[in-house]
C-alpha cells in the first residue's frame, strides 16, 4: 500500500510501547488504519488529539520521527471472483506471486446478518470419517472446532474434510500456523487438482504475531463475497483460534486492559463470537460453514479458550488415540455435533439416530466393563462382548482414515451389533430391528 | 433546548463526549457519524466531560461528531402489536429491516401505527382512574390486552371521556382524563417506560405459591416453580441448557413468552423463528408464536445493547403483568450480560471485583431479578412475571461471580451436570443439588393439598431421600464390587435408577414424553413410589439387574404411550404381573 498524494504526514511519535505508538493528529476515525515508518497499524483509542496505534509489525526499530501517515479507511479486501486460486498474507497482498486483486473494496469485520435473515441449516456435508457423519453430523452453515493437542494430526483431519466436503469454495485461514502445515496444505490442494476453489490467508510462525488478528476477518469478507453475491457454498477453515487469542491477549496486556480468566482479555467471549457467528445459511442457498480448530494444553477444555469456544460453536469434535486400536478416533463421548438432529435420519437413513446412539451406547458399556478390569472385578459373558464390539467399532467406524457413506457406516454398524449382540441388548426400536438386522 | 455534545475520545465502544448543557445518568444521546446516527447511553459523567457506552459499531468515528442528548433514558414503546414479534435489545423491529445484514444506525419502530384494534372501554366518564388503572380491552392473538391509563401518571384523575366500542389505531385519543388541577391528558394505546426502572403498579407483591406447570417432571414433580417465582439453570456447555428453556417456553402453562436469547447463537433464535410458528401451545391449541416474543441480542449483535435487551424483556413482561396477565420470561443467558458489564467496566477503568467483573454485579442480578414476582394489581387481580434465566458458568465451575450471586437470589436452582449428560440421562438436571425454595412455603403446601393431594410433597421429598441413598449406595459397589455388598443393597440402587429413570429422564424431542401433564406425573409418582415401598425376593444381584431392568423398560414404554391407552394399559397389566411375582410382602 501507498501513500497518495496531499496526505498529512506526522513525524513525532510521544510514546511507544512493544505494539502501540501514540502521537497528536487530528481528523482521525476510530478503527483506520495508518501506515508508520512503512508498517500497517490500526487506530485502537483516540483520546482528544492523542491518537494510539496498534502496529501489526510490532515497534522495533520505529524512531520517535517515524513517517506515520493515515489512510482514511478501516482494513479491507478486494473481493471479485478473481480472489480464487490465490495465496494472500493477513493484509490481503499476494503471496504466490500473481498479481494484485482487482475488484471492490469491502471493510472487513462488517455487520452481522439480521437473524430473522438466516434460514435454518439443514444439508448436510458428508467427510466419509464416520466419527463425523455417523456420530457428529455436520451441517452446512455449521460452526465446529476440533478440540485436539498441538500433537494430534488435525491439520490433516481438516484436510480431509475439505477436500470431500462438496463445497464451491475453501477458504483457509492461517493462523501462526507452521511452514511446514502450510506446504502440506497447498500440497494436499494442489494435489486433489482442486486449487483454483482454494483462497488462502496466511500468518505462519515466522509472521508477527498481532498480524494474525486480521486473518479471521479477511477470510470471513472473502466468504460473505461469495456466499451472499455468488450464493455459493463456502467452507472456511481457521487454524488456529488459540494462535489468534494469545495475540489478543498480547494486545490487550500492551493496552493496559485488566485481564480476566486465564490472562485473556474480558472480552474474549465477544471477539471469539464475532466471528463464528458468521457462519450462516441463507435462504438463496449460500452457505458460510467454519471449522476450525483450538488447540488445548494436555486435554484441558476449561482453559478461558476451549471454554469460551463450546459456549459460540454448534459443538466440538475431539481427537483422541485409541491404545487398543493403536489409531486416532473421533472420539463419541466428547465430541457433539448440536445440529445433527436436523438431518440425522432426515437426510440420511432413518435408523441412523437410533443406531448412532446404540453403538455409543455399547461402546460405554464397553469402557464400564474396562474400569472393571482395572479394578480387578470378574467379567460377565456381555462385558467380553462388549470389550470384543469396542475395539472393531474403533477400528472400523471410530478412526480417521475411515472413508464410507453413511449407509455403508449404518451397515457397518449392524453388522458388528448382530456379531456380538442379541436384538433385545442393543435397545433399538423393534420394527427398526425387523428391518435393518443382518439375516443368515 | 437539548444538550448538544463533542466527540473527544473513542475507546471501542466508549466514547466521551464535551457537554454544553445538563446530561443523566443513563441518558440517550446520538452520535452523528459519516451520515450514521448512532445510538449510545451515558454511563458517568466527570466534570464536562460526559462517557457513553454506543449500542453500535465506532468505526470511522472522529474526535469533534456531533452529539444530541434525547432528554430520557432508554426505554421503550409498549401496545398492541407486539406478540409474536422479534425485537433485538433495544426493540428494534427486525423483520422491518432492510437487507441481509444489519445496518449501522437503523432503527425500526417496534409497533404498527396504521394498525386498527377493536377497543372495548371499561371505564366510563366520571370515573376515578390511577396510574395503570384499565381504561378499555383490546384483543391481540386471542390474548385480552388492557389498555391502561399512563403508568407516568400522579395522583387521581377523573375520566372526562372515552370513545364508544369500535376500531382505533394505537395512535388515536381513546381517552381523555382531567387531573385535580384541571389539566387535560390525552390518551392513546401506546405508553413509553425507561427500562432500567422497575414497574411498580401493583399493590402487593405476596410470597408466589401457585404451581406453574412446565410438563418437565424433574422441574414439576422434584422442584417445582411457581407463578412469580424466579430460577435459574447454570451447566457447562453441551449439557442441555438451551434444550431445557426451549422445552419450558414451549410448554409452561402462560400467557405470555417472551424470550431474551441474550448473547447466544443466532441459529437458536432461528430454531424458534422456523419451529414456534408450527407448534401449538398445548394448553390452548393455539400457535406458540402467538403467544411468544423473541429479543433476539446475539452473541455477534453490538456488546452494550446486549446489557439492554435482558431490560427490555424485563419491561415487556411488566407491561404484560399490568394486564393481570402470567407472562414467562426466560433469558439465555445471564452471564453475557455479566461479561458485558465486564467489558464495559473494564473500559471505564473501574477497580475490578473478583474474576474482573464489576464491584456491584450482585446488587445488579438481585435488583433484576427482583422485578419478577407475583402481584395483586391496584384492582385486585393477579399478575406474575416468572423468570428463569440460564448461567453460563467459566469452565463448568459453579464457584464465579454471575452463579454465585444469582444462586442468592433466585428461589429455584437446576443444577446441569456433565456427568449426567455424558451418560445421556437428560435433561441432565442434578436431583441432588438442585432445589426448590418454594417447596418449604406453607402457602405453596397448601396449594398443592387443595389442588394436588396433600400425600404429594411427603412422596416428592420421600423421592429425593431414595435418590440419594441409591447415590451412596452406587459408590459403595463401585468400591466394593457387585459381591462385595449384600443383595438389599443391589435393590435400593435399583429403586433409585427406577426414579431416575422413570421420572427424572424424559426425551424432550419425543412428541409424548416431552410434555407430561400434571396429573399423568401424579400418576407415574404413584406408581413407581408403589413399587419403591413393596418388597422382592431375588436369588443373588444378577436377579435384581435383571428384573429392575425389565421394570424400567416397561415403564418407559408406557412413558412413551398416549396416556390410558389400549397400548399403555397393555404395558401397565405387564408390568403387574411382573409385580406380582417377585413381590414378598405388599
Amino acid at each position: 500500500m501507498t501513500t497518495k498524494a496531499f496526505q498529512k504526514i506526522y513525524t513525532k511519535i510521544s510514546q511507544i510501547t512493544k505494539a502501540t505508538c501514540s502521537l497528536k493528529a487530528t481528523g482521525v476515525g476510530y478503527d483506520e488504519l495508518a501506515m508508520i515508518d512503512g508498517r500497517l497499524a490500526q487506530v485502537v483509542k483516540i483520546d482528544g488529539d492523542e491518537v494510539t496505534l496498534q502496529v501489526f509489525q510490532g515497534t522495533g526499530g520505529i524512531p520517535t520521527n517515524a513517517e506515520v501517515v493515515f489512510m482514511g479507511k478501516a482494513p479491507s479486501l478486494k473481493v471479485s471472483d478473481q480472489l480464487a486460486g490465490r495465496f494472500f498474507n493477513a493484509y490481503g497482498d499476494p503471496i504466490d506471486g500473481g498479481p494484485e486483486v482487482d475488484g471492490i473494496e469491502v471493510e472487513i469485520g462488517g455487520p452481522s446478518v439480521n437473524p430473522v435473515r438466516r434460514k435454518q441449516p439443514s444439508e448436510l456435508i458428508a467427510t466419509g470419517i464416520a466419527g463425523i457423519d455417523l456420530n457428529n453430523t455436520l451441517v452446512s452453515g455449521q460452526k465446529i472446532p476440533f478440540f485436539a493437542d498441538p500433537d494430534q494430526p488435525f491439520n490433516q483431519v481438516m484436510a480431509t474434510v475439505a477436500m470431500r466436503a462438496k463445497a464451491d469454495k475453501i477458504i483457509l485461514g492461517g493462523m501462526g500456523m507452521t511452514n511446514d502445515d502450510y506446504l502440506y496444505f497447498k500440497n494436499v490442494f494442489s494435489n486433489a487438482g482442486a486449487l483454483d476453489r482454494i483462497i488462502s490467508f496466511m500468518n505462519t510462525t515466522e509472521d508477527p504475531a498481532v498480524e494474525r488478528l486480521l486473518i479471521p476477518d479477511m477470510s470471513l469478507t472473502a466468504a460473505e463475497y461469495f456466499a451472499v453475491q455468488k450464493n455459493e457454498k463456502v467452507l472456511v477453515l481457521l487454524s488456529d483460534m488459540t494462535s489468534y487469542a494469545d495475540a489478543l491477549a498480547i494486545v490487550s496486556n500492551r493496552m493496559d486492559q485488566i485481564p480476566s480468566k486465564d490472562s485473556m482479555p474480558g472480552s474474549l467471549y465477544s471477539d471469539l463470537a464475532k466471528i463464528y457467528e458468521k457462519a450462516v445459511q441463507f435462504p438463496s442457498g449460500g452457505s458460510i460453514t467454519i471449522i476450525a480448530v483450538t488447540t488445548l494444553s494436555g486435554g484441558d477444555i476449561t482453559h478461558a479458550v476451549p471454554d469460551n469456544t463450546g459456549y459460540i460453536t454448534e459443538g466440538q469434535l475431539f481427537l483422541r488415540k485409541d491404545s487398543d486400536v493403536g489409531k486416532v478416533v473421533v472420539d463419541p463421548f466428547r465430541s457433539l455435533s448440536r445440529l445433527k438432529q436436523l438431518v440425522n435420519g432426515k437426510k440420511t437413513r432413518k435408523d441412523h439416530p437410533q443406531v448412532m446412539n446404540a453403538a455409543v451406547r455399547l461402546y460405554s458399556d464397553a469402557s464400564n466393563a474396562k474400569t472393571k478390569v482395572e479394578n480387578g472385578f470378574d467379567l460377565t459373558d456381555y462385558d467380553e462382548r462388549a470389550l470384543a464390539f469396542s475395539k472393531d467399532y474403533a477400528n472400523q467406524l471410530l478412526a480417521i482414515d475411515v472413508n464410507l457413506d453413511t449407509t455403508e457406516m449404518l451397515d457397518v454398524a449392524w453388522g458388528l451389533f448382530a456379531k456380538y449382540f442379541r436384538p433385545e441388548e442393543v435397545n433399538i426400536k423393534a420394527e427398526l430391528v425387523e428391518q435393518f438386522w443382518p439375516k443368515d | 433546548m437539548a444538550t448538544k455534545g463533542i466527540v473527544s475520545g473513542v475507546i471501542a465502544n466508549m466514547v466521551t463526549l464535551k457537554v454544553d448543557g445538563p446530561v443523566a445518568q443513563n441518558e440517550i444521546c446520538f452520535i452523528e457519524t459519516g451520515g450514521d446516527r448512532l445510538m449510545s447511553e451515558v454511563i458517568k459523567v466527570v466534570g464536562e466531560n460526559v462517557y457513553v457506552q454506543v449500542f453500535e459499531s465506532t468505526r470511522g468515528l472522529k474526535v469533534g461528531a456531533p452529539a444530541e442528548f434525547a432528554g430520557h433514558m432508554l426505554e421503550v414503546t409498549l401496545g398492541p402489536g407486539m406478540l409474536s414479534h422479534n425485537y433485538d435489545g433495544l426493540q428494534n423491529d427486525l423483520d422491518k429491516m432492510t437487507g441481509v445484514f444489519l445496518k449501522r444506525g437503523e432503527y425500526t419502530y417496534p409497533l404498527d401505527n396504521d394498525r386498527l384494534w377493536h377497543f372495548e372501554p371499561i371505564v366510563k366518564a366520571g370515573d376515578k382512574v390511577i396510574s395503570s388503572t384499565w381504561l378499555g380491552k383490546v384483543e391481540e392473538n386471542f390474548q385480552p390486552l388492557k389498555i391502561m391509563a399512563p403508568f407516568s401518571l400522579k395522583g387521581e384523575y377523573t375520566v372526562k371521556s372515552i370513545v364508544a366500542e369500535g376500531d382505533y389505531r394505537v395512535i388515536d385519543t381513546v381517552a381523555v382524563l382531567v387531573g385535580p388541577e384541571g389539566d387535560e391528558i390525552q390518551v392513546n394505546m401506546i405508553q413509553k417506560w425507561p427500562v432500567k426502572v422497575a414497574m411498580t403498579n401493583y399493590k402487593e407483591k405476596p410470597r408466589p405459591f401457585k404451581l406453574l406447570e412446565t410438563g418437565v417432571r424433574s422441574i414439576d414433580t422434584l422442584n417445582p416453580i411457581v407463578e412469580g417465582g424466579t430460577g435459574f439453570i447454570p451447566g457447562p456447555f453441551g449439557t442441555g441448557k438451551t434444550v431445557l428453556q426451549h422445552a419450558i417456553s414451549k410448554q409452561a402453562e402462560a400467557d405470555i413468552v417472551i424470550i431474551a436469547a441474550c448473547g447466544e447463537r443466532a441459529n437458536e433464535v432461528v430454531e424458534i423463528f422456523t419451529e414456534f410458528p408450527e407448534l401449538d401451545d398445548p394448553h390452548t391449541g393455539r400457535k406458540l408464536m402467538e403467544r411468544t416474543i423473541i429479543i433476539a441480542n446475539t452473541s455477534n449483535m453490538p456488546v452494550a445493547a446486549r446489557e439492554a435487551s435482558v431490560y427490555t424483556a424485563m419491561t415487556l413482561a411488566e407491561y404484560y403483568r399490568s394486564m393481570g396477565l402470567r407472562v414467562l420470561l426466560m433469558a439465555d443467558s445471564t452471564s453475557r450480560w455479566a461479561q458485558a458489564l465486564r467489558e464495559m467496566s473494564n473500559r471505564m477503568e473501574e477497580l475490578p471485583g473478583p474474576d474482573a467483573f464489576p464491584m456491584d454485579i450482585s446488587s445488579i442480578i438481585a435488583n433484576f431479578y427482583g422485578r419478577a414476582g407475583f402481584v395483586y394489581l391496584n384492582n385486585g387481580e393477579p399478575g406474575s412475571i416468572t423468570f428463569i434465566g440460564t448461567v453460563s458458568p467459566a469452565g463448568g465451575n459453579l464457584k464465579e461471580p454471575v452463579t454465585e450471586n444469582t444462586k442468592k437470589v433466585a428461589r429455584c436452582f437446576y443444577a446441569l451436570e456433565q456427568e449426567r449428560a455424558d451418560r445421556k440421562r437428560y435433561p441432565a438436571i442434578n436431583p441432588i443439588d438442585s432445589y426448590s425454595k418454594y417447596i418449604e412455603y406453607p402457602e405453596f403446601d397448601e396449594y398443592i393439598s387443595e389442588h394436588i393431594n396433600s400425600e404429594w410433597l411427603p412422596k416428592v421429598n420421600e423421592l429425593k431421600t431414595r435418590l440419594l441413598r441409591g447415590k451412596e449406595i452406587s459408590e459403595q459397589i463401585n468400591i466394593l464390587g457387585d459381591d462385595g455388598v449384600p443383595v438389599d443393597y443391589h435393590v435400593t440402587f435399583w429403586k433409585a435408577e427406577l426414579i431416575d429413570f422413570i421420572v427424572l429422564q424424559q426425551d424432550a424431542f419425543d412428541a409424548i414424553d416431552a410434555v407430561t401433564p400434571l396429573e399423568r406425573q401424579e400418576s407415574i409418582v404413584n406408581k413407581v413410589i408403589e413399587i419403591c415401598r413393596s418388597e422382592f425376593s431375588f436369588d443373588g444381584f444378577l436377579e435384581v439387574i435383571e428384573f429392575f431392568k425389565k421394570v424400567i423398560n416397561l415403564m418407559k414404554q408406557m412413558n412413551y404411550c398416549e396416556f390410558k391407552s389400549d397400548k399403555y394399559n397393555g404395558f401397565e397389566a405387564e408390568l403387574e404381573n411382573m409385580l406380582a411375582e417377585r413381590r414378598t410382602v405388599k
